[in-house]
């Protein structure tokens, strides 16, 4: 197909892609454009003046909600969770290399954590926690729930990247005396470095959007995506709109720095091969 | 789950370990490395689920659970005509929003893999399409309001145009409002696997179907198709599990006019009817875990990563 040119197929293939492009980004600009509004400008069209009235009245409104306490948290629990995703996933992926009794379940737990429904887990560690006679605790039950969601990635991706990675690397690396240790810290690591990255930006970006596994573990302090979802029953203006436009454009950040990351670092990988 | 990785495929199984005392320090070493991953699944996910179970068999009353075993949390949900209509209505709404995201994924994923010819293309292509998933469903979700409301987009375009004299009711609020956000927010689960099954398919295979005298329509039906089944069943997985234990689409978008199942379990949870939502979470487990045993028999998840 790829010599050929481009017939009727690719042309109508292309204008469905590019609908879908418009149906995934589509509404997310509607609230883009809303969230400037003017002051009595409403949740629909036709925007009524255009102003940054929204954004001044999320940082002073704090009867409704805590944003700016919500945001932190919400930041602080994502770095925490893509930390801990990173390095348990790459050493579980490690761990994977080699057979070992149990490697088979837990491989299938791991694809468990995928499939139990959020809010299982949230009622799950709830109950747990109040019948251990623990708090509920954005940073101690959330934590854990985030996690059981973010693993099952990290994992499946560092065993597809291992699946890949061919162990003649680390042999010639032996065979010039490097120890277990310098081959994994100087050969591997450098290797799969741009899908650690990828595992820490889906680390990250799952645990600072997740809702439903929040529910009964965030305990007394809410995290952003529920003081959002609180917000969907009780706000009626557009400081919804404004909120949203804040973490969106905070998450893009996020995603345009790392995938600059993880380009720059393949970049560095092949200038490295002679 | 991430960028198309472009090397071959190679076991990653090493060796056997020809000297014992090593062999040993290493599978001393997997298990340490494995064990974090253990500990954590263990406590926050395997120990709240065996929780769950046994709190289903558990009295309570308006204020707190008592340690018991009774069987009426389920006898009381599975004798609900309310039950069975909500687990059709979920059952429902899984087999559409499965129908469409799995015939969109797949021309979305056609189009990616046997199209676009260079590979930085096919990757920022990718990247348009991942790059909604990683932010936020509930902002993604409340998008739609002022696109399909009574004063939205789509209704004053209506009017404006004279197609309707008035405001078309049904867009928001509705079931069709609810799958149509499902299908906005889980589609790319269904891209993104079976885009990586067609990138892995010989493009020789496709040369010899054409050599042989295959048309077009046949090369798809016969050679593509089969070929990407896998990735078809992983995509089915997530999105199938996905659209089961959804709470917050369904209460959104249905403005609280269409209920599911684990929507009820939420109702039941903040009326703190937990072991109620337990049964109901039992329930519902056994279902999806049915399910997704039937996916994995089509597909083995390990050969396909």
């Amino acid at each position: 197909m790829r010599e050929e040119r481009r017939s009727g197929t690719f042309w109508l293939l292309a204008g469905f892609f590019a609908l879908f492009v418009l149906f995934l980004y589509g509404p997310l600009s509607a609230i883009l454009i809303l969230s400037f509004q003017g002051p009595d400008g409403g949740l629909t069209f036709p925007l009524n003046g255009v102003s940054l009235h929204w954004f001044a009245n999320l940082l002073e409104q704090q009867a409704v909600g805590d944003f700016g306490g919500s945001f932190r948290r919400s930041f602080a629990l994502g770095l925490l969770v893509m930390a801990v995703t990173v390095v348990v996933s790459l050493l579980a992926g490690l761990a994977f290399r080699r057979r070992f009794m149990g490697a088979t379940v837990l491989f299938y737990l791991s694809v468990a954590s995928l499939v139990v429904p959020s809010i299982i887990v949230s009622l799950g560690i709830g109950v747990l926690f109040s019948q251990l006679g623990l708090e509920p605790w954005w940073l101690s039950s959330a934590f854990g729930a985030h996690l059981t969601w973010t693993l099952p990635f990290g994992v499946l991706i560092m065993f597809a990247v291992f699946n890949r990675f061919s162990p003649s690397y680390e042999e010639a690396a032996r065979d010039l005396g490097a120890s277990s240790w310098q081959s994994f810290a100087h050969v591997v690591l450098p290797m799969i470095l741009p899908s650690l990255v990828g595992v820490g930006l889906f680390g990250f970006t799952l645990s600072y959007d997740e809702f439903a596994r929040s529910l009964m573990t965030a305990g007394t302090y809410n995290t952003l995506p529920l003081e959002l979802y609180g917000m969907t029953t009780n706000v009626t203006t557009p400081v919804l709109y404004a909120l949203g436009t804040v973490t969106t454009v905070f998450s893009l950040l996020v995603i345009l720095v790392t995938v600059g990351m993880i380009t720059a670092l393949r970049r560095r990988n092949m200038q490295a091969r002679p | 789950m991430s960028i198309a990785f472009d090397q071959p495929a190679l076991s990653a199984l090493s060796k056997a370990p020809s000297n014992p005392l090593r062999g040993r320090a290493r599978s001393l070493a997997s298990y340490l490395q494995a064990a974090p991953l253990a500990l954590i699944l263990g406590f926050f996910l395997l120990l709240p689920l065996v929780m769950i179970v046994v709190v289903s068999f558990w009295d309570y009353d308006f204020a707190q659970m008592y340690p018991d075993f009774v069987t009426f949390n389920y006898s009381e949900t599975l004798t609900s005509w309310v039950t069975w209509k909500t687990y059709l209505n979920t059952l429902k709404y899984a087999a559409l929003v499965w129908i469409l995201t799995t015939t969109i994924g797949f021309t979305v994923a056609y189009f990616l893999a046997f199209h676009i010819r260079t590979t930085a293309m096919q990757t920022v292509l990718f990247l348009v399409c991942t790059v909604p998933f990683l932010t936020s469903n509930i902002i993604r979700m409340i998008s739609w309001i002022p696109v399909l409301g009574r004063n939205g987009l789509i209704n004053s375009s209506l009017i404006e145009s004279g197609l309707v004299a008035s405001p078309v009711e049904w867009l928001l609020y509705s079931d069709f409002a609810v799958v149509l956000a499902m299908v906005h927010l889980y589609t790319l689960f269904m891209v993104t696997p079976i885009f990586n099954t067609l990138m892995r398919i010989d493009r020789a295979l496709i040369e010899a179907a054409r050599d042989a005298g295959a048309s077009g329509p046949q090369i798809l039906w016969n050679v593509v198709l089969p070929l990407a089944k896998p990735g078809i069943a992983i995509g089915t997985i997530f999105v199938v599990t996905l659209v089961m234990a959804d709470f917050s689409t369904v209460q959104v978008m249905s403005g609280g006019q269409s209920a599911s199942v684990a929507l009820m379990m939420k109702n039941q949870m903040s009326l703190l009817q937990y072991p109620a939502a337990a049964a109901n979470a039992v329930v519902l487990l056994l279902l999806v875990l049915v399910m997704v045993g039937a996916l994995l028999r089509i597909v083995d998840i390990r050969k396909e990563l």
